[in-house]
């Protein structure tokens, strides 16, 4: 529970960031500024400006607009075509359908997101959709194979035995018994990805796969920093700071919740 | 046993064919023209035309393919049209840097994550359990990358121990090669390291609940004793697909923190080929990672049977 | 003189106390039986003499064994008595044994902990014991891995390990519960034979009165963490000073009143059914082994108003054969019929069909969606109707149904873990009876509760045929259930059904020799002393 809090509030923290930049930010952050440059933190700019004097704290609150989109909808993807396809699996044990879907799992496996990005970049050219797509694609697996394996439990399980009996389809079972009983887990792994598409994204715009400019993120505001980070530590710590909060408080929610979800600790702890 | 490995070898080989076709397919059919791709909107039409040619564009998809496929397997990736250099020759070059680089760190990564998950797991619920738990947590959380900036800032230039930079190539020595892959390896390793670490702690705590380890103490055995014989093997089923999982993350990451240490990988080599829109370098160096994974699962996959007998008979 | 006497002793577990002031003394060469129901505390008893205790166990008064208080030793002193002066036997022989290591290594690591022995002689010696277990050298080689041997046989190893360095005592903590009438009967004999040849003693812990019956030279029952009753065998089953006791064997051996009901008419028809799965392994390059029939031309008929017990032990082909009945799973030659409609699961059963046979399972903690009230769970059946009630009338439905099987009509706003094990299993009763079946497959459907709550499930199937008219196929694996409540009876073996007719001709005059091994290997309350 405590866990659950403080991961709450420091990915919230962050969250409520990106949502108020879209209304207020301290300083414009495409306003080149070339008399403030490089400031420390304080004076007028609480986390300091960086080599065109644009304000730190006003980059990192649109720059979380960024990295939470594109995670929050690679997870999106993730699930939407993901769930279905572990259900499905699952519904059609040892099928051909199951083979064909968990050998595509094991597939696209074997193509981490940098690759996808790879692939997607040189033929398309760099932006944070082919970001969202490539972690969106890695992340299809990993909720494909969490559902099914929660569901072939599930469907060895008495209660489904007793609503096939009652006459159920295996699409209905699936949704009316099968998916209300792995949401929880999905919930967790849900979390669990958004953390790691925040990870992925930094990356993917660290090496310029990822949001281009002037749009500031926090990978790219790390590779600007790079060069400068013995006189000016501020741009790197700062933003570099902001994503390991956020995953700290993504990663301690998602503790948290699959403490108080998930039905096998509670029966211990009951 | 045999029979195993077999079927293994067989989805190994299937998973390959399949990988080669997806990449193959994303980079020379989906662009249209590949040729008029990479000479970008002003060529000359002549110079399109050259390329063409050269890359034998005019051949059906399927022969292409086949042709790409049959030149690999000969050692022959191509030839890069912006720096004019066969391609196989531009990554064998790069991997002496990028692999050395993953494997490091995956050793780096073991070697930390096995000792402190089996002393934390033997000490579920302590003070050291509990500062496990958050160290691991926060390391976890941390961009390798970015961490790697901060070795450099503290390691490289404030304490001067290491450079903050480049390679000075195997053949001015092994120990001096490896000096400059250890801060990368460090910043790669530290954090999955942490999550090795968590699978290892939490899959031997499960197995340390199992009835066959109530049974091994029974005999007399010491707690002590009874990790070490029985549950630490039935533990590691779990903690080798994670440490298959994790090489493919360590050569991706491997890819990116060679730009922090400006190390002349395969990293750098693809990264400039992009902007370049060179698509037969990108190919090669893909195809090759993909290898790679591939590769490394098939063998966790023989390592699982090396360790469960219940699987040498399939 | 006794071998092993523990005094006064009691357990808490996070303040939560477990046992009270328990007393029990095993003497050499003898077996003592504790009997008791879930959660009677037996098992934690045994645990607390070997020191195997959960975290957080606070443990109080004397355990007196060779010379020393085991309540009071270190880890290092219970080191030197687990294995070797006491040797334990648990429950689910699956999962006791170490997957990854060979039998013999398990046995050898017994032997080679404490005595120093060399890797050749521990071999011998574990080769050895395994011989005196029932497991031979040419069948049973060392380097055998769990995985290929059958629960009874693994059951001989973890005894061999247990009884390798001979221990003067044994304990045995349901070692039994697990497996087949027939393998459990040999595994009683094991036991009592290496008991009576080493001299040693034996705490027996089983649920089952039967058992204890047959094996054990004195008993002791337990409730709620406290020995009730105490004393050599034959005197505590003839003299049943305490209540609990007597109703214990009350229940154990109760009779539902029963009305005969059967009509010559057909209910159920089963012709020479037969439904086989393809051999292990297979694939894409590799042969696969040859077809299993699990099912193998089985035919029957079960009448109106009949109750038709089907005995087997496990692997004999009766889940599945059910399956095919409740039209999920297909066969592949033969014929079911249902009121004269073909049930075949290569096509849809048809709704109106399946509206006539409704199921109770055995587990009543697997049977419901946890996240679903009670009056959503009752209903479910409705699907099958063209009409459902709806409203009012589907409220009434419910509450007449949970009323019908002796629960409140409050409880369909309840969730299911509100309930203990033998409500949740009226709650699946009311869940077949309310689309008005015809027939009732009752699955194991009281083998996993306990005796006393058993009884009332038997006594409320017995009534409801009163009152609604109803036909049960009743599957069993344990034969007095299955004699108490059928009026005609089917013994299944290996997928073909070798003996069949009246319950009670069968009972007392088998005529397979199957049968009758079934029968002589059943514990029997009446052999006690």
């Amino acid at each position: 529970m405590r866990a659950l809090v403080i991961g709450g509030v420091l990915a919230g923290l962050f969250m409520l960031a990106a949502l108020v930049s879209f209304v207020w930010v301290p300083h414009d952050v495409e306003a080149l500024d070339i008399a403030n440059r490089l400031k420390a933190p304080g004076d007028g700019y609480v986390l300091g400006t960086d080599h065109f004097g644009r304000d730190v704290l006003s980059m990192v609150m649109v720059g979380a607009r960024v990295s939470i989109a594109v995670a929050l909808v690679a997870v999106g993807i993730g699930m939407g075509l993901g769930v279905p396809l572990g259900l499905a699996a699952a519904a059609a044990r040892g099928s051909l359908l199951d083979e064909a879907i968990m050998r595509g799992n094991d597939l696209v496996f074997a193509f981490p997101s940098l690759l996808i990005a790879i692939l997607i970049t040189a033929v398309f050219g760099p932006s944070a959709l082919n970001a969202i797509i490539a972690i969106g694609i890695f992340n299809v697996p990993v909720f494909a194979r969490v559902t099914r394996g929660a569901a072939l439990s599930l469907w060895t399980r008495e209660f489904i035995l007793a609503a096939r009996t009652a006459g159920k389809g295996r699409a209905r079972i699936s949704a009316e018994h099968i998916l209300p009983n792995v949401a929880n887990l999905l919930i967790v792994q849900g979390t669990i990805q958004f953390s790691l598409g925040i990870l992925a994204e930094a990356g993917l715009s660290y090496v310029g796969l990822g949001a281009q400019p002037p749009t500031p993120s926090w990978g790219r505001m790390l590779a600007e920093a790079q060069t400068m980070i013995s006189f000016a530590p501020h741009l790197a710590l700062v933003p570099g700071l902001s994503i390991v909060m956020t995953v700290l408080g993504l990663n301690l929610m998602g503790d948290g919740l699959r403490d108080i979800l998930d039905p096998r600790i509670r029966r211990v702890r009951a | 046993m045999l029979r195993y490995a077999f079927r293994r070898l067989i989805s190994f080989a299937l998973a390959l064919v399949v990988a080669s076709l997806v990449v193959f397919f994303s980079l020379e059919v989906v662009p249209g023209d590949p040729a008029a791709y990479m000479m970008g909107l002003n060529a000359r039409p002549e110079a399109v035309e050259a390329l063409r040619a050269e890359l034998g564009l005019d051949r059906a998809p399927a022969q292409r393919y086949v042709a790409w496929i049959g030149g690999m397997l000969q050692g022959d990736f191509g030839t890069s049209y912006t720096y004019r250099a066969p391609v196989a020759g531009m990554i064998a070059d790069r991997l002496w840097v990028s692999l050395p680089l993953a494997l490091y760190a995956l050793a780096l990564s073991t070697l930390i994550a096995f000792p402190v998950g089996i002393w934390a797991a033997a000490r579920r619920g302590s003070a050291a359990d509990m500062a496990v738990i958050g160290t691991t947590q926060l390391g976890i959380a941390v961009p390798n990358f970015w961490f790697a900036m901060i070795l450099v800032a503290v390691f490289a230039i404030n304490l001067g121990w290491f450079s903050a930079g480049g390679f000075p190539g195997w053949e001015n020595g092994f120990w001096g090669g490896l000096k400059a892959l250890t801060l990368p390896a460090i910043a790669l390793a530290l954090p999955q390291a942490s999550i090795l670490a968590r699978v290892m702690r939490s899959a031997l705590i499960d197995t340390l609940g199992e009835d066959f380890v109530r049974t091994a103490r029974a005999k007399g055995l010491s707690p002590g004793q009874a990790l070490r014989r029985h549950a630490l093997r039935n533990a590691l089923i779990p903690v080798l697909t994670i440490i298959g999982l994790q090489f493919s993350f360590l050569l991706a990451g491997a890819i990116i923190i060679e730009n922090v240490f400006y190390l002349p990988g395969l990293g750098r080599l693809v990264f400039q080929a992009i902007q370049q829109r060179d698509l037969i370098v990108v190919e090669g160096v893909v195809m090759l990672l993909v290898f790679a994974v591939i590769t490394v699962t098939f063998l966790v996959d023989l390592a699982y049977a090396a360790v469960d007998p219940r699987l040498r008979r399939g | 003189m006794s071998l092993l006497s523990i005094e006064g002793l009691d357990l808490a577990i996070h303040g939560v106390p477990i046992l009270k002031r328990v007393s029990l003394a095993v003497a050499p060469g003898r077996i003592l039986g504790v009997i008791g129901e879930s959660g009677s505390g037996k098992s934690m008893t045994a645990f607390s003499v070997m020191r195997l205790l959960p975290r957080g166990a606070d443990l109080s008064g004397r355990i007196l064994f060779a010379g020393q208080d085991l309540a009071q030793a270190g880890e290092a002193q219970m080191g030197r008595v687990r294995g070797a002066g006491i040797g334990m036997v648990f429950q689910e022989p699956m999962t006791a044994l170490n997957p990854l290591q060979t039998i013999g290594a398990q046995v050898a690591e017994t032997l080679r902990l404490h005595d120093g022995l060399s890797a050749r002689t521990a071999a011998a010696r574990a080769r050895a014991v395994l011989d005196r277990v029932g497991l031979p050298e040419p069948e049973f080689p060392l380097g055998r891995y769990p995985h290929e041997l059958s629960g009874g046989q693994r059951q001989r190893v973890v005894i061999a390990m247990a009884i390798a360095r001979r221990p003067r005592l044994l304990i045995a903590d349901e070692p039994t519960t697990a497996l087949d009438v027939t393998t459990q009967a040999q595994i009683l004999a094991l036991i009592r034979r290496l008991v009576d040849e080493d001299g040693m003693g034996a705490i027996f812990i089983t649920h089952d009165l039967g058992v204890v019956a047959n094996v054990a030279d004195s008993v002791a029952i337990m409730r709620r963490g406290a020995v009730v009753e105490a004393g050599p065998t034959a005197q505590v089953f003839a003299e049943m000073r305490h209540p609990y006791t007597r109703a214990l064997f009350a229940a154990a051996t109760h009779q539902p009143a029963r009305r005969p009901h059967a009509a010559p008419e057909p209910l159920l028809q089963v012709q020479d059914v037969v439904r086989s799965y393809p051999g292990r392994g297979g694939g894409l390059l590799a042969r696969r082994g040859a077809a299993k029939r699990a099912v193998d031309g089985v035919s029957f008929t079960l009448h109106r108003g009949e109750s038709l017990g089907l005995v087997g032990e496990s692997g004999c082909g009766k889940s599945t054969l059910t399956r095919a009945i409740l039209g999920l799973e297909p066969v592949q030659g033969g014929r079911i019929a249902l009121a004269g409609q073909a049930v075949d699961a290569h096509r849809p059963v048809p709704r109106a069909l399946r509206a006539k046979v409704q199921v109770v399972f055995q587990d009543p903690y697997g049977s419901f969606n946890p996240r679903h009230r009670v009056s959503r769970l009752v209903t479910e059946p409705f699907h099958l109707l063209d009409q459902p009630p709806a409203g009012i009338a589907r409220a009434h439905a419910v509450a007449e149904a949970l009323e019908a099987v002796g629960l409140r009509a409050g409880d369909a706003d309840k969730y299911i873990h509100e309930f203990s094990g033998g409500q949740r299993q009226r709650i699946a009763i009311a869940r077949a009876l309310i689309i008005r079946p015809e027939l009732i497959v009752l699955d194991e459907a009281v083998s996993a509760l306990d005796v006393q709550v058993r009884a009332q499930i038997l006594d409320l199937l017995a009534d409801l045929t009163d009152t609604y008219d109803l036909s049960y196929l009743f599957i069993s694996h344990d034969l007095h259930v299955v004699r108490r409540i059928t009026d005609r009876v089917l013994v299944m073996r290996a997928g073909r059904i070798v003996e069949q007719g009246a319950t009670e001709r069968v009972f007392q005059a088998p005529e397979h020799p199957y049968t009758r091994a079934l029968l002589a290997a059943a514990p029997d309350l009446t052999k006690a002393g």
